[in-house]
């Protein structure tokens, strides 16, 4: 049985601003490829620890070594919008 | 005489050495080869003529001065277009870095060039790396250089057409669930999967942090060692590296595979994987056999479950990975009234169907109330895989079965179905949840004359015996079958 | 509030002053320049890898040490993924379960009375970019424009949670400061929290005294002191009741702090609380702190304050004074040397935390670059002590020091502020003095005490009040026979 989602919530959260028609379309796929990986919970893990990460190593570190940053002119001409030295961005609507 | 084009890097590297041609020349063949296959093929995003012809002439000086840097200095090698190059476009086939310019090289790159390569140019990928078509790009497809109407994989295709036709010696590709290996196998070329931490990923717009990996493409089982062997290493801007001295996995290819025990997946040898491969399959392992393997059978039982794990990880870590891409500091923006309105219309206008698909299913997989039905027990699901190695590895050196369980199918034949699609990867995903290396190489062509690969997996850091066995099924295939368009010919399409 | 108490517990974030940032070379001591200090990691562009700063871990080891937490084993880095223009990557790397410490406690001494406040967890994060907004007005709803600077990005923050253990905006106020202290003696930060190198966020609620149960509590933000921590908590628990009483009920919510009016406003509240979609950090592997690292870090912590107050006190301090010297280890420092050499604790003790710290405010300096050497402490307390110099004198000269005249005895001299102790001198004073009041020689003679201080300011007078008076006390009650 296909998974039934909030997808209207979920594109919200992903930040993807969709109309109906679109929501409604990937409800569906989203229902079809859940209902596949759905197949996961069939087996069972009881006591099984999750894997997040293939290496078993630990302890990645650098020393506090100050490195040179980039040119800002290089880095602001990449930007949409920029102005005396910073990114510019519309009016932000909500407090994060 | 032989195109310069169609030389292998031994050969051409031989070549460079003794005098016989110049790096320029060799880039030039390189490039008249893709004037003349570009057009139908469309393997490149971006040539950067320029910057090539600089590289291969401070090449040509290198060794008139008698300082040579190694086996790939002079020699002209394709990048997919998710790693990151200083100054040349990176768009990873997406409108939302439509003429994006890194500001650094990646690492794989920096080593390149440092190597001495030549980078030819940038090639097409499906959009962020999202798919086994090459369909999926925002610019158009690539085309399967043995068949137009056909694809060449992916996402790698443009990495593993141009190697293919001989627009580029070799090139690097991105593997996430078999994104290297599968369009080699579709384009008939050699295309591997190192082990998670061999390579650094710096540079490499990520996909699924966990289980991306760079690796090589080129057109025989030695080339990919020499490119290999060329980015292989600890780096520290990537804290998943490996600390330790790679693998000595370019002096294993003479040995051949006497003594050694070949395991072959049951699970992966049976309904799914079209019959036509399964019999060359079964005749590569045959082979191995007769020179002095032995060849088991070995059962992989929570590999039936490798699909549907991998399509709840890859796009989890998707969705976090590609949220970076809002209009703010790079790339597209379209405009909103505020910031929110901003990135989510340039999120929608700038990402593909497919990009939009997974990022959505992998925000769905990791929000409250289903993190741990979805996304935790998929990580369990990955334990229980790698128990399955390990306890396969005890008994076995490598591991064998198709890479792919279909020939290249037809443009648009799975554009419109997603599993259809995914299950592209069946044979493939499975070492990337492991995290051990894998290597595909050709073995034959199917009756409509498209070429098979052969999928070999070794344990992690395995790569000494991987080349080993990769090097004699290429032996044994003799697989000298070039695609159409790999001729600087005009041709008809 | 008869009848009510509140429940409070505390976020703190504190800025590492590391050279380079949490996850990349770039430097955490920026100047005004937005900007300048990015680079692909901490810009978030495509393909940029963080790789954890060795130095932050161990600030990090050190603040969970002195606040007596468990310091995991294994410890994990995870993402908090949400979306906002100055969290470049729109997830930040921070740690969900296994923070680098937990289960700690702080204990504070409030009016003469002791309370531990439970340590829930101290994690490690990246700080975010920092939002200009432009425009008309200045706030948030009216600006135009966002400008975003990236220097702040990715330096590197320690999050230290409290249990909800706090009741008074007191003990909310004495927590804040116990901490800074701890942080600065820790030398990982200067931990200023006007600059916002420190930050609280207060969580708030009330309950009937008496009852168990907890309120609906409030969060409070934008605190840029102590005294703005103390009176945002005191404003928000008078609100809160206020509201109970009226039979209304608080909403949950976040709450900004208003200096300049002196009250908490509801800022825009989410339509849905939102979901941060933890998962572990693909790119970083698990932290381990081994038993070998912690007790290295251990064995390296300086004293910290709770210790250093006991020690001060146990020299001779007043409590007052030893929590003020604490606060600025450099006058702990000097007091410690000083009375070990013999200067006198309520002397020393009274300069270091009075005319010192004054002096360094009036020309706005810090203490560190003003306080005098040990050699002139001593020396000072020493001309005192020898009555070489009364109280008041042996200011004067102090002052001479700070502003750079010379040594005590060489601005004690060049001031003319020597006290005249030479019984000869003194004697022969007093006697022109006596020569000239016979009247009242006479009075005391008779058995009158009071006109002896009379005498006694005649001869200072005399003297340009150079004379010890006790000793010119003593020759006259000798002189006139009293």
């Amino acid at each position: 049985m296909p998974v039934d989602i909030d997808i209207a919530k979920v594109a919200k959260l992903a930040r993807i601003a969709l109309d109906d028609e679109a929501l409604a379309r990937y409800g569906a796929e989203l229902g079809q490829i859940l209902e596949h990986a759905e197949r996961v919970q069939a087996l069972p893990t009881d006591g099984v620890e999750p894997t997040s990460h293939p290496l078993p190593l630990v302890n990645a570190f650098r020393p506090d070594e100050v490195r040179p940053s980039l040119d800002r002119d290089e880095v602001l001409a990449q930007a949409p919008d920029a102005v005396d030295g910073y990114f510019r961005v519309p009016r932000i609507l909500d407090e994060a | 005489m032989t195109d310069l084009a169609d030389l292998t890097i031994s050969e051409a590297s031989r070549g460079l050495d003794d005098g016989r041609f110049s790096a320029r020349e060799l880039l030039e063949a390189v490039l008249r080869r893709a004037t003349v296959t570009e057009a139908q093929l469309h393997g490149y995003l971006t040539i950067d003529r320029e910057g090539a012809f600089a590289a291969a002439d401070a090449a040509d000086r290198r060794r008139a001065a008698g300082g040579r840097r190694g086996p790939l200095d002079g020699i002209p090698i394709a990048l997919k277009d998710n790693l990151c190059t200083r100054g040349v476009e990176t768009t990873c086939a997406s409108q939302i870095l439509a003429g994006y310019v890194p500001p650094y090289d990646a690492t794989v790159v920096a080593r390149l060039r440092e190597a001495g390569a030549v980078a030819v140019g940038k090639t097409n990928l499906d959009e962020f790396a999202m798919g086994s078509s090459t369909e999926n790009s925002a610019y158009g497809p690539t085309r399967n250089p043995w068949d137009p109407e056909r694809v060449p994989g992916g996402s790698s295709g443009g990495s593993a057409a141009v190697v293919a036709v001989g627009s580029a010696f070799a090139a690097l590709g991105s593997d996430t669930g078999g994104s290297i290996r599968q369009p080699a196998a579709l384009c008939g070329i050699v295309g591997m999967k190192p082990t998670y931490g061999l390579v650094s990923r710096y540079g490499l717009v990520a996909f699924a942090s966990s289980l991306d990996q760079i690796g090589p493409l080129a057109r025989t089982v030695e080339d990919a060692a020499t490119v290999l062997a060329a980015v292989a290493g600890w780096d520290p801007h990537d804290a998943t590296s490996h600390p330790e001295e790679p693998p000595a996995f370019h002096r294993s290819l003479e040995r051949g595979v006497e003594g050694l025990r070949i395991g072959v997946v049951a699970e992966l040898m049976g309904a799914g994987i079209d019959p036509e491969v399964l019999a060359e399959t079964r005749a590569a392992v045959d082979r191995l056999a007769a020179a002095g393997a032995e060849v088991v059978e070995v059962g992989l039982p929570s590999v039936d479950y490798a699909l549907s794990a991998y399509y709840l990880i890859a796009p989890a870590e998707c969705s976090s990975n590609l949220a970076r891409f809002d209009g703010v500091r790079y790339g597209l923006r379209v405009e909103g009234g505020t910031a929110e309105e901003m990135m989510a219309r340039t999120r929608a206008e700038g990402f593909g169907a497919e990009v939009i698909r997974r990022i959505l299913l992998g925000t769905y997989a990791l929000s409250a109330g289903y993190y741990e039905a979805f996304y935790g027990q998929a990580q369990k699901v990955r334990t229980l895989i790698r128990r399955d190695f390990a306890a396969a590895y005890e008994t076995v050196d490598v591991l064998v079965s198709p890479t792919s369980p279909t020939t290249a199918f037809r443009l648009g034949e799975r554009a419109s179905d997603p599993l259809a699609m995914y299950y592209s990867d069946v044979c493939t995903i499975p070492s990337n949840l492991a995290g051990d290396p894998a290597i595909s190489v050709p073995i034959g062509l199917d009756s409509r004359g498209l070429p098979i690969g052969l999928q070999i997996m070794a344990p992690a850091l395995g790569e000494e015996v991987l080349f080993q066995v990769a090097a004699e099924v290429e032996r044994g295939a003799g697989f000298a079958a070039r695609p159409r368009l790999a001729s600087s010919e005009v041709m008809e399409p | 509030m008869t009848g009510w108490e509140a429940v409070i517990g505390i976020e703190t974030h504190v800025e590492l002053q590391t050279r380079s940032k949490m996850f990349c070379g770039c430097r955490v001591d920026v100047g005004d320049e937005p900007n300048t200090a990015v680079c692909p990691v901490c810009l978030g562009l495509p393909g940029a890898l963080p790789v954890p700063n060795r130095a932050a871990i161990e600030g990090i080891v050190k603040i969970a040490t002195a606040l007596g937490c468990v310091v995991n084993e294994r410890s994990l880095f995870y993402r908090k993924n949400y979306f906002y223009p100055d969290l470049p990557k729109n997830y930040q790397i921070s740690q969900y379960t296994y923070p680098v410490g937990e289960h700690g406690r702080l204990v504070l001494h409030v009016d003469g009375e002791e309370l531990a406040v439970g340590i829930t967890r101290v994690h490690m994060e990246e700080d975010t970019g920092k939002s200009l907004h432009v425009g008309s007005g200045g706030r948030i709803q009216e600006a135009e424009h966002t400008l975003l600077d990236f220097n702040r990005s990715g330096v590197p923050l320690v999050e230290i949670v409290t249990e909800p253990d706090l009741r008074t905006p007191e003990q909310a106020r004495a927590y804040g400061a116990e901490l800074q202290r701890i942080v600065r003696t820790l030398g990982v930060s200067d931990a200023r929290l006007e600059e916002g190198s420190m930050r609280f966020d207060a969580n708030v609620s009330v309950r009937r005294s008496g009852t168990s149960e907890l309120g609906v509590r409030t969060e409070i933000k934008n605190m840029n002191s102590l005294r703005s921590l103390q009176r945002a908590i005191a404003f928000e628990i008078g609100r809160q009741v206020e509201v109970l009483e009226a039979g209304g009920s608080v909403v949950q919510e976040t709450r900004h702090w208003n200096e300049a009016e002196g009250r908490t406003v509801a800022m825009r509240s989410k339509e849905e609380s939102e979901d941060y979609r933890y998962f572990q950090e693909p790119d970083l592997l698990p932290l381990e702190i081994d038993e070998a690292w912690r007790q290295r870090i251990a064995a390296s912590l300086p004293r910290l304050p709770a210790a250093r107050r006991a020690e001060l006190v146990a020299l001779g301090a007043d409590d007052r004074t030893a929590t003020l010297l604490v606060d600025t280890p450099v006058l702990a420092d000097r007091f410690e040397a000083a009375v070990s050499r013999g200067a006198p604790a309520r002397t020393v003790g009274s300069w270091l935390t009075g005319e010192i710290v004054a002096y360094a405010r009036s020309v706005g300096a810090d203490v560190e670059e003003v306080v005098p050497a040990v050699e002139d402490l001593v020396e000072l307390a020493g001309m005192v002590e020898a009555a070489e110099l009364s109280a008041t004198a042996a200011k004067q000269v102090l002052a001479g020091v700070l502003a750079g005249e010379g040594t005590p005895r060489g601005v004690a001299e060049a001031r003319d502020l020597l006290q005249i102790s030479d019984e000869g001198a003194l004697e022969e004073a007093v006697a022109a003095v006596l020569a000239d009041h016979p009247d009242v020689v006479e009075q005391i003679r008779a058995g009158e005490t009071k006109p002896i201080g009379f005498l006694v300011g005649r001869v200072m007078r005399a003297t340009g009040g150079k004379a010890d008076p006790r000793k010119v006390q003593e020759i006259i009650r000798r002189e006139a026979g009293a």
